[in-house]
């Protein structure tokens, strides 16, 4: 056997230098590997954030962006503007309705793609396919679709006869009227797009969630003779309760705080039938140049997002219990 | 090919004592096995040595360096952990390689090494195999390999068995043994088998809550076991127990045999046996029944072997014979080993055993 | 889940062989037409774009033609107006010139925070990492506007810089959130392994941890590139001249004249990169997913 420890030892010991002995201590590498995002995130993340709030309790603008002075004004400006009490109800209602039928009909979607069929994956991907498409490109798509002469579901209507009559025109004009999806409907063309963006999301992770349900409950049910409704509603919802309850979470948090479907669809709307928090802080506060007044109306959506927050943090802590 | 001494070494967990003041001296070139149950310290222990923990107190000497504050690479020491821990993403030569690498040497000599090493565990025709390719016995090999390659002070092995199946287990505490002797290299062994300690120890420091019950030789250990907690962990069945008047009295259930079939002893102690049940387990029969301690009855075991042409009937009164040089004593407090005291026992049978 | 024990006894209910025939294949006749539905929906504007592309003005400008065929035949016309006539290449351009260097940021920030908070530090560290999570939660919506104050004092205003600095305040938290899971799955011992055969433990991170963190590592890029191309709030805040626009904002606000959209032209504009981009994401969709319900069924 070739007796070689002497030499390798002394390299060693030249291989202690500062240096290297800086790369064994953990508490080093610890801080030094988490501080660079650790900074970012405080400076871009956490000094904005504070001052958001600061702008809402000041009066700057684009023009003068100094904080002189913390004060209620700016809040009781907004609360008393009919236009912001228009926009929190729009964005309370937009989110509940979208998110609980979304819920719905993930359940629906999520349970008939659990079962293997052929060409599976190629209607995986046309679903998934909203969710993965930048939004505004999504959203502009719709524009399309609810074009106020030339939408696709006007002349459907048309030729099942429930608007006007086919063939009644004027040349090349038709004389049957339009749908106007975007105006008299527009809550209703909003809320199905964000359904359509979000549906895809939650469809996948319910479907995470359904099969992480073990084998041997299913075949217990089913040895018990419980039937199918039955199966679903007492035994495969308690179990990915925590699941759904996730996908409605994000659903919510991503659908209260978009603006960029209402942007493209309606900029909120001659009328303000469409505007939302963001879009309506975001036309404040960047396009009308009021700084505080558009903080003002974007810190609206935080008891939302901390309530939201805190729900899912005790999900967490739950589940790590168990 | 180093001393390796801890003085008072403790670890603390917070307020869990993992270790707790742990005095030993490992020979050079001695194979000691570090013994205990899931819990025990022994893997922290050898942690500590290897310098994964770091010591809430007491020094680590490797040779004549105290390396309490050195990281692992300083060390020179060599470690199989109980997954083997290969490096998945190399091939078992790169593996066997790596160790080498930081240390400057030649492409030649290093595979020289690697070489020399693959051959001595007789893996030199896997050496282009990616890990996931290798059964267990082969992964084993490896980490093995993997660890001399680089002729370390000292050798730490984690359970390195426990992830075989039974019957390759027993070939390969012979194997590993017999190249322990061959590079007589100082040898740290962890596991809770209590086979792989008496079988490849050259010492055995048997561990429970972070202190060492006992030190010795796997035949002392036994033999003479150093508190209750050793001679219940050692052996199956364990030793019995009974609490007699003046203390615990302790036999290995093998010398615990029917009168009748009893060769002739010179010191005999005679013992009415309540026998319930007999348990046919091939070369020997196990004897389940109760005889009478200071508080009533004492389940007991007593392991007959097959070779002896005796079946005591279940349900009786069997008269049962210990030899009195095959009986320990213990302090009913502590536990601890104390020299023969008399005792009374309402069960005995010979007079002279109250004396 | 704390299920009461029904004491009662339940009767099975065993429907005829027949019976259960009809009920499978109604099932299977459910579960056919509920996808059906739902692949329509899903897909339906993408076709609606992808046909508007090759459609002529005659074609498409004629409330009387089918919308969902083609009526005169398809013309490449559009597209030529799109590249030739058009910034498109230029968004295009800048849009994967952002994404490649937020994605180098991300790496540079999120590897080794999320290899610390994995392994370095602790119970704290683990609150860290929720912390992460959390941040990501934290929308454009609610940062854009001190942030455009940002924008506006760096003098970064109307210049992809500006994009490029603030498009990692939400790729490098869920990023160190995903990896920091990923890299809890690489065992431990493995490192420790390479720190007793010689290494520190930086370079045990280096030549043990980073390569069995690859495939961690790739669904990181991928994410972080789609989350940008993605992004359209800031995009829209802070640049406003139209050699600096990113494809999202530059298809629909540059190919609006007036009143005058030239749809086919932003339908195929927008199918073009709706398309790779919905592959790309696809593919390491459940990785995703993976994310999303570790940090909030796991914590």
């Amino acid at each position: 056997m070739v007796t070689t420890s002497t030499p390798l030892t002394r390299s060693m010991q030249r291989r202690q230098s500062r240096m290297l002995k800086l790369l064994d201590s953990e508490r080093f590498l610890a801080s030094a590997m988490l501080l660079p995002a650790v900074a970012y995130i405080v400076l871009l993340v956490g000094i904005p954030l504070v001052t958001a709030i600061l702008f809402s309790f000041s009066d700057a603008t684009m023009a003068s962006p100094e904080i002189d002075g913390l004060n209620f004004d700016t809040f009781i400006t907004v609360l008393n503007d009919p236009v912001f009490r228009r926009s929190l109800g729009n964005s309370i209602g937009f989110t509940v309705i979208s998110q609980a039928s979304m819920v719905v009909l993930g359940n629906v979607l999520a349970l008939a793609l659990m079962k293997n069929f052929p060409g599976k994956w190629f209607v995986r991907l046309l679903i998934l396919l909203p969710w993965a498409t930048p939004i505004a490109i999504g959203a502009i798509g719709w524009l399309w679709i609810y074009d106020s002469v030339y939408s696709p579901i006007d002349w459907i209507f048309r030729q099942v006869g429930l608007l006007g009559i086919q063939g009644d025109h004027v040349g090349l004009i038709s004389r049957a009227p339009n749908m106007y999806w975007l105006g008299q409907y527009g809550p209703f063309s909003v809320i199905l797009v964000q359904i359509w963006r979000m549906l895809p999301m939650s469809t996948v992770i319910l479907m995470a969630g359904l099969s992480s349900i073990p084998q041997d409950v299913k075949d217990a049910a089913e040895v018990d003779g419980v039937g199918f409704w039955r199966t679903y509603f007492q035994v495969t919802v308690p179990l990915i309760r925590p699941i759904i309850l996730v996908a409605f979470l994000f659903g919510v948090i991503f659908t209260f705080t978009d603006m960029t479907i209402i942007h493209v669809l309606t900029r909120g709307g001659s009328d303000n039938s469409t505007q939302v928090l963001a879009s309506y802080a975001y036309y404040k506060g960047i396009d009308g140049g009021n700084l505080s007044q558009g903080a003002a109306i974007a810190v609206f959506m935080l008891p939302v997002l901390l309530g939201l927050a805190m729900i899912l943090l005790r999900i967490a802590r739950r589940s790590e219990v168990r | 090919m180093a001393v390796v001494e801890t003085v008072k070494l403790s670890k603390h967990f917070n307020d869990v004592k993992a270790v707790d003041g742990i005095d030993i001296t490992i020979q050079e070139g001695e194979f000691l096995v570090l013994l205990g149950p899931s819990g025990s310290g022994k893997t922290t222990l050898m942690r500590m040595i290897a310098g994964l923990e770091k010591p809430t107190g007491g020094t680590i000497k490797i040779g004549d360096r105290v390396v309490n504050d050195l990281p692992p690479r300083l060390r020179n020491v060599a470690m199989v952990f109980q997954s083997y821990a290969l490096y998945p993403h190399m091939s078992v030569y790169n593996n066997i390689a790596f160790s080498l690498r930081p240390l400057g040497m030649t492409r030649q000599q290093i595979d020289d090494k690697v070489h020399w090493a693959a051959r001595m565990f007789s893996i030199d025709h896997l050496l282009s195999r990616k890990p996931r390719q290798l059964s267990g016995g082969q992964r084993q090999r490896v980490a093995l390999a993997r660890a001399i390659v680089r002729e370390p002070d000292v050798f730490l092995l984690d359970e390195p068995l426990s992830n075989l199946d039974a019957k390759l287990r027993a070939m390969a505490r012979d194997e590993l043994k017999q190249f322990q002797r061959q590079l007589g290299v100082t040898t740290i062994y962890v596991t809770h088998d209590q086979v792989e300690a008496m079988g490849m120890g050259d010492r055995v420091a048997v561990m429970s809550n972070g202190r060492m019950h006992q030190l010795g030789t796997p035949q002392v250990l036994y033999q003479s076991p150093a508190d209750t907690f050793v001679a219940t962990f050692l052996g199956t069945p364990p030793m019995n127990l009974v609490e007699t008047d003046s203390c615990l009295l302790g036999f290995r259930p093998e010398n615990f045999l029917p009168e009748a079939a009893h060769p002739d002893t010179p010191h005999p102690l005679v013992i009415d046996f309540h026998l319930t049940r007999v348990e046919f387990l091939g070369s020997d029969r196990l004897l389940y029944g109760t005889i009478e301690g200071a508080d009533g009855p004492v389940k007991v075991v007593g392991d007959l072997p097959s070779v002896i042409d005796y079946t005591p009937e279940p349900g009786t009164i069997c008269p049962m014979m210990v030899d009195r040089r095959h009986l320990s004593y213990f302090d009913k407090s502590t536990g601890q080993r104390i020299a023969p005291t008399p005792f009374a026992l309402r069960g005995l049978r010979d007079p002279a055993g109250t004396a | 889940m704390a299920e009461k024990t029904d004491t009662r006894v339940h009767r099975p209910h065993i429907p005829s062989p027949a019976r259960r025939r009809v009920n499978r294949l109604g099932r299977g006749g459910f579960q056919a037409a509920t996808i059906a539905f739902f692949t329509i929906f899903a897909a339906f504007p993408f076709y609606w774009m992808l046909i508007a592309t090759f459609k002529t003005n005659q074609d498409l400008y004629r409330p009387l033609n089918n919308p969902f065929i083609f009526n005169q035949p398809p013309t490449l016309d559009n597209l030529k107006l799109l590249f030739n006539e058009t910034n498109y290449t230029v968004w295009i351009g800048n849009s994967i010139f952002i994404g490649i260097v937020v994605v180098l940021i991300t790496l540079l920030l999120a590897v080794p925070a999320a290899y610390a908070l994995a392994r370095l530090s602790g119970r704290l560290g683990e609150q860290l990492g929720i912390l992460m999570f959390m941040v990501y939660l934290i929308p454009p919506t609610l940062l854009f506007i001190p942030m455009s104050r940002v924008i506006t004092v760096l003098g970064l205003r109307d210049s992809i810089w500006s994009l490029i600095l603030v498009y990692p305040t939400f790729t490098v938290p869920f990023c160190t959130w995903l990896l920091m899971g990923f890299m809890k799955s690489i065992p431990a011992d493995i490192e420790e392994q390479a720190t007793v055969d010689g290494y520190t433990r930086f370079g045990a991170v280096v030549r043990v941890i980073m390569p069995l963190a690859l495939p961690g590592l790739l669904t990181v890029v991928v994410f972080s590139f789609t989350l940008t191309m993605h992004e359209f709030i800031y995009a829209l805040a802070f640049v406003s001249i139209s050699a600096q626009k990113v494809i999202s904002i530059g298809v629909t606000s540059e190919l609006i004249r007036g009143d005058v959209y030239f749809w086919q032209s932003i339908m195929s504009a927008g199918i073009i990169v709706a398309i790779p981009v919905a592959i790309i994401y696809n593919v390491f969709l459940d990785r995703f997913v993976a994310g999303f319900t570790l940090g909030a069924v796991k914590g």
